[in-house]
C-alpha cells in the first residue's frame, strides 16, 4: 500500500517497554469477504491517551471491540503485561481490567445509578441479599473521584447525557479498569459537558488509566491526546505523539493519497431541475426536536450534488424525508413538476425518486435473498407478464444490471451475503438504478467499502448523471466531497450553512463550514435557550456499521 | 455489558423460489426440506414394520383426510409466519366457521319482519368462509396498521372467536339441519363437501389445490417475493417500495381463508357443528410449518416443506394410535419429533455457519496473498 508512514518502526513486536500495558501484534479481522484489519501493531501505555483516527470503515471500531472481547480476531494476538492473552467475551476483557464505552450507552435507564454501577456484579450481604447500603457508599465514592455529584439512588434516565456517560465510566472505574476505551464518547454532549469529560480523562490518566479515544470531531480529539495512531483501509498507517501533529497533519493521514478517482473535468451540462427541496423542516416524531431545519436546495438532472455534514448534521434525516420515509414537518419536495407531499415510498419510488439508505445491511439488503432477487425487488412489478413474474424477463434485467454496476458474483441465485462490502453496495445501487428513476439519493455511499470500489460506484454515478440522472449524495468523507461532485453543499446540526465548488474550494473551508473546527466555542449559539440544534448522534447516523 | 456486533449478517439458508435466474443447486435447501422427508419416511417404516394395518388403503385414506384438515390450515399460517408473525386465532376462526354455517342452515332471522331466510348453500360456504376472512382481516389491521405483536393479538382472536362460536351455538350442537330440507331449497351439503372424487376425501384435493395456488403465489408472484422480503428485512423491503402493511394485512385474511375452508369441510367430516371444533388446530399448524423447515422469524419456508410437515404429524399420530401407544404418550412423543425438528435445523445452521466462516477465512487468505504481492 503507498502512504504509509513510520508503520512498523513504533510498534515493534518485543520490544521491553513498561509504559506498555497493552500490545496488539499483527491483528487481523475478517467479516465474510471483507478485511477489516490487516495485521495491525497498536500499544496502548499506561497514563496516556491514545487516539484513533481514520474515516468510517478504517478499522478503529473492529480493533475496538476486538480490545474489548467482543470479537475474535481472524489472526494475530494480544499481549497484556507482556503476556498473550485471549479475550474471550467482555467480561474476560473486563476482569484483566479493559473496559469499553460504546457511543450508544449501555446503561438501564429505569434502575438507579447505583444499581447500573454494579449492574452484574452485585455486592452481596452474608444472606445472599443486595449490599444496597455498601454499593451506595462505593458508588458516592467514585462520583466525588469523577467530580460529578450525582446521587447513587438517582434514575439513570433522570441524568443528563453527560452525566449517564459519567455513570459509565464510575462503572468501568468499579472494576478497576487498567484500560479504558472510549468509542465517540463526545458524540452526544454539549461543550461543557466535554470540559468534564476532558477533565475526567486527565484525572484518571494521573492516576495511571490508560485511555483509548475515538472521536470523529479531530480538534477535540487532537486536544485530549497523549498519542495518535491513524487508520486507514484496515491498516494502521501512522503513529504520532501529539506534541508533533496537528489538523491537518491528521485529515491527510486519514485520506492518504488522494483518491484513484476524480471526476472534477466532468462535464457540466445540466437539464431542468429535477429535485426541488423547499424550506424542508423534519422534527424527530419521539422528542419533537428539529433535526432538519428549513433546507433548500435543487439538484438538476445530470448534476451529481455532494451534501457533506458530520454525524449528527441531519444528513439521513433529510435523505430519508425526502425518500417518503418519514415525514416533513415543514416545506416542500418537488419531483420536476410534481409536489410529492405525503406520498409514500413506494409511490416515490414509482414516480422516479429512489434512496440507497446509509446501513447497507439494515435497510439496504433483504439478507435471505439472492443477488437476484435483491436487484429486482423494487421493480417487480414491471417484470409482471400475465399476473406471474417472468422469470425470462427477471433474469434478463436482473443479469443486465450485475454486468451495468459490475457486481462481482457467482451468477443472479448466489447468496448476497456472500458478496464483499463493496459488491453488496453496487446490488444496493443498482436495485434502485433499476427502477430507472430520474433522481438517486445515497447515504453515504461508500462507507465501509474500500477505495477502488469507491471509485467504480462514482465512476457509474457519474456515467448514470451523463445520461440524466440527478444524484443527491451524503458523506462525511471530504475527499471524496472535492473530487467527486458538481457542486457541495454543508450541512451543519440540521441546516445547509455554505454551498461550494469543489474546484476552487480547500479541505479547510469544507471542514470548518461543518462545524468541525468550532467546538470549543460553540456552546452559546447552539446550547440553551432551546436544545434543538445539539449535535446528537442519533439512532439512524451512529457508526454502527461502520466495520463491515 | 452488551455490544451490538456489527459483522454482516452470516449467510442463512435461502428459500426455494427466491432465486430467480439460473437454479442453482442449494444444499441447504435441499437439507432443511430433505430432513422433513426423510423424518416421514422413518416414521412410514417404522409403523409399517409395527403393525400390518399401517399401510392400509383405508388407514391411507383416513391419514390423508386428517393430513388435509391440518395441512390447509398450516398452508394460511406459513404465509404469516413467513412475515416473521404467527396467527394463533385459526382453531377458533375454524369453529366459528362452522357454527356460523350451522346457523345459517337453520335460518336467517331478518329483523323488523317474521320471516326467516334459508339460503342455498353455495352462500352458507360463502358467508361463512367470509366470516373467517373477516377475522384475519381485523388480525391483519390490527398487526399491520396498529403495530400490535402478532402474538397477543391473535391470541386476543382465539378468545374472541371461540366465545362467539359458544354464543352462536349456546350450548347445542347442530346436526341434523345440515342436511338441509328439499322444500327449503338447502340441500347437497354433503353431496359436495363429504364428497371422494376418484376415491379421495374433498378435503385432499382441496389440499392439493391450495398447495398448488399457494406455492404459485409464493414464487411467482411479486406478492410473493414481497412475502419473503419483508419478512427477511421489513425496513429494507419498505425503502424498496414493498408495500409491507398491506402484505402484512393479506396474510391474515388468507390465514382467515384457510380456516374458514377448513372448518366448512370438518363440519361436513363429522356432520356437526361443535363448539370445540378445530381446538388445538394453531398449534398443529404451527409444528407443521415449523417441522416443514420455516423460520419463526421469518423469510424461509415452503409450501412443499409445510405440506410434508403436516404428513410427518399425521403419519405420526395415526402410527402411534394403530400401535397402541397411549394417548399420553402419543403427546410426549409427538412433542418431541417436534423438538428434535427444530433442534436438527438450528444444528444444520450453526454447522453451515461455521463452514461458511471458515471459507471467509479462507477466501480472505487467499485474496490477502494476492493483494500483498
Amino acid at each position: 500500500m503507498a502512504g504509509t508512514e513510520s508503520r512498523g518502526d513504533t510498534a515493534v513486536a518485543g520490544r521491553v517497554d513498561d509504559e506498555v500495558v497493552l500490545r496488539a501484534i499483527d491483528i487481523s479481522k475478517t467479516y465474510g469477504v471483507t478485511r477489516a484489519l490487516k495485521g495491525v501493531n497498536f500499544e496502548v501505555r499506561r497514563g496516556k491517551v491514545t487516539v484513533l483516527f481514520g474515516e468510517n470503515g478504517a478499522g478503529k471500531s473492529t480493533l475496538m471491540k476486538i480490545l474489548s472481547g467482543v470479537e475474535q480476531p481472524t489472526g494475530g494476538r494480544l499481549e497484556l503485561d507482556g503476556e498473550t492473552v485471549t479475550l474471550a467475551s467482555t467480561s474476560d476483557a473486563v476482569d484483566r481490567g479493559i473496559s469499553i464505552i460504546h457511543q450508544e450507552l449501555n446503561l438501564c435507564a429505569n434502575l438507579s445509578v447505583r444499581d447500573n454501577v454494579f449492574i452484574g456484579r452485585e455486592l452481596r450481604t452474608r444472606l445472599g441479599g443486595i449490599d444496597y447500603a455498601r454499593e451506595a457508599e462505593i458508588t458516592r465514592g467514585l462520583m466525588d473521584r469523577l467530580e460529578e455529584p450525582i446521587r447513587p439512588t438517582t434514575l439513570v434516565q433522570d441524568l443528563r447525557v453527560g452525566q449517564q456517560q459519567i455513570v459509565e465510566i464510575a462503572r468501568a472505574l468499579q472494576t478497576d479498569t487498567r484500560i479504558l476505551i472510549m468509542d465517540e464518547p463526545t458524540s452526544a454532549l454539549s461543550a461543557a459537558e466535554v470540559e468534564v469529560l476532558f477533565k475526567v480523562i486527565r484525572e484518571l490518566t494521573s492516576q495511571g488509566v490508560a485511555i483509548v479515544y475515538i472521536s470523529h470531531h479531530l480538534e477535540e480529539a487532537i486536544e485530549i491526546a497523549d498519542h495518535a495512531v491513524v487508520f486507514r483501509d484496515g491498516d494502521l498507517v501512522a503513529t504520532a505523539e501529539a506534541a508533533d501533529i496537528d489538523l491537518p497533519w491528521v485529515v491527510r493521514q486519514m485520506v492518504g493519497r488522494e483518491a484513484d478517482y476524480d471526476f472534477r473535468d466532468e462535464p457540466r451540462e445540466f437539464g431542468d431541475v429535477a429535485l426541488s427541496i423547499q424550506g424542508v423542516t423534519v422534527a424527530e416524531p419521539e422528542t419533537g426536536r428539529v433535526v432538519v431545519n428549513d433546507v433548500s436546495l435543487d439538484v438538476r438532472a445530470g448534476e451529481i450534488v455532494c451534501l457533506y455534514g458530520l454525524m449528527g448534521a441531519g444528513r439521513t434525516e433529510l435523505m430519508e424525508a425526502i425518500a417518503g420515509r418519514d415525514p416533513i414537518s415543514g416545506g416542500r419536495v418537488l419531483l420536476g413538476q410534481t409536489d410529492l407531499g405525503t406520498r409514500s415510498v413506494r409511490e416515490r419510488i414509482a414516480l422516479g425518486l429512489g434512496l440507497v439508505p446509509e446501513d447497507r445491511q439494515r435497510d439496504g439488503l433483504v439478507q435471505m435473498m439472492s443477488v437476484g432477487a435483491n436487484l429486482s425487488l423494487p421493480s417487480l412489478l414491471s417484470m409482471v407478464r400475465r399476473t406471474f413474474i417472468s422469470r425470462r424477463v427477471e433474469r434478463a434485467d436482473v443479469e443486465q444490471e450485475i454486468a451495468d454496476v459490475k457486481v462481482k458474483t457467482a451468477g443472479p441465485g448466489a447468496l448476497i451475503t456472500s458478496l464483499s462490502g463493496g459488491n453488496q453496495q453496487k446490488v444496493v445501487i443498482g436495485k434502485m438504478l433499476l427502477t430507472r428513476p430520474k433522481v438517486l439519493l445515497l447515504d453515504e455511499p461508500t462507507r465501509g467499502i474500500d477505495v477502488g470500489a469507491k471509485g467504480e460506484i462514482f465512476s457509474l454515478l457519474f456515467r448514470e448523471a451523463r445520461k440524466g440522472l440527478a444524484v443527491l449524495y451524503v458523506t462525511s468523507e471530504v475527499g471524496e466531497a472535492l473530487t467527486a461532485s458538481h457542486r457541495l453543499v454543508v450541512m451543519s446540526r440540521g441546516r445547509l450553512v455554505r454551498e461550494l465548488d469543489p474546484r476552487t474550494c480547500t479541505r479547510d473551508e469544507v471542514m470548518a463550514a461543518s462545524g468541525e473546527q468550532e467546538t470549543t466555542d460553540e456552546a452559546a449559539p447552539h446550547h440553551p435557550p432551546t436544545e434543538d440544534h445539539v449535535p446528537a448522534a442519533t439512532h439512524a447516523e451512529t457508526d454502527r456499521n461502520g466495520a463491515s | 455489558m452488551t455490544a451490538t456486533t456489527t459483522a454482516p449478517a452470516p449467510p442463512a439458508t435461502g428459500p426455494a423460489g427466491a432465486t430467480p435466474g439460473r437454479r442453482r443447486f442449494n444444499v441447504n435447501a435441499v437439507l432443511v426440506e430433505g430432513r422433513a422427508l426423510i423424518a416421514l419416511l422413518i416414521i412410514i417404516a417404522i409403523f409399517a414394520a409395527l403393525s400390518d394395518n399401517y399401510l392400509t388403503a383405508g388407514n391411507l385414506t383416513t391419514i390423508t383426510k386428517q393430513v388435509a384438515f391440518n395441512a390447509i390450515v398450516a398452508l394460511g399460517m406459513l404465509m404469516v409466519i413467513l412475515n416473521g408473525g404467527i396467527d394463533l386465532s385459526v382453531g377458533s376462526t375454524v369453529g366459528l366457521t362452522a357454527a356460523v354455517a350451522g346457523n345459517l342452515f337453520r335460518g336467517l332471522n331478518l329483523p323488523l319482519t317474521e320471516a326467516i331466510m334459508f339460503p342455498q348453500v353455495w352462500v352458507i360456504v360463502v358467508l361463512s368462509v367470509g366470516v373467517g376472512m373477516l377475522v384475519g382481516w381485523v388480525n391483519g389491521l390490527l398487526v399491520a396498521r396498529l403495530n400490535l405483536a402478532p402474538f397477543i393479538t391473535t391470541l386476543g382472536m382465539l378468545y374472541v372467536a371461540r366465545g362467539l362460536t359458544e354464543v352462536l351455538l349456546n350450548g347445542q350442537n347442530i346436526t341434523n339441519e345440515l342436511s338441509g330440507q328439499p322444500y327449503l331449497n338447502n340441500t347437497g351439503f354433503f353431496t359436495v363437501f363429504a364428497s371422494r372424487p376418484l376415491g379421495l376425501p374433498i378435503s385432499a384435493w382441496v389440499m392439493i389445490l391450495f398447495a398448488v395456488v399457494f406455492s404459485i403465489v409464493l414464487t411467482r408472484t411479486p406478492f410473493g417475493r414481497w412475502l419473503y422480503a419483508t419478512g427477511s428485512n421489513e425496513r429494507a423491503a419498505q425503502l424498496s417500495g414493498v408495500p409491507v402493511k398491506r402484505v402484512q394485512t393479506r396474510i391474515y385474511v388468507l390465514s382467515g381463508l384457510c380456516a374458514g375452508v377448513v372448518g366448512i369441510l370438518q363440519m361436513a367430516n363429522i356432520s356437526s357443528s361443535t363448539a370445540d371444533l378445530g381446538t388445538y388446530y394453531e398449534l398443529n399448524a404451527i409444528a407443521a410449518v415449523v417441522i416443514g423447515g420455516a423460520a419463526l422469524s421469518g423469510g424461509r419456508g415452503t409450501v412443499r416443506g409445510t405440506i410434508i410437515g403436516a404428513f410427518v404429524i399425521g403419519f405420526l399420530a395415526n402410527g402411534l394410535v394403530i400401535v397402541g401407544v397411549s394417548p399420553f404418550w402419543q403427546k410426549v412423543i409427538t412433542g418431541a419429533v417436534i423438538i428434535l425438528a427444530v433442534a436438527v435445523d438450528q444444528i444444520q445452521q450453526i454447522i453451515g455457519r461455521r463452514r461458511n466462516a471458515r471459507r471467509a477465512v479462507a477466501a480472505a487468505r487467499q485474496g490477502g496473498a494476492t493483494t500483498a504481492a
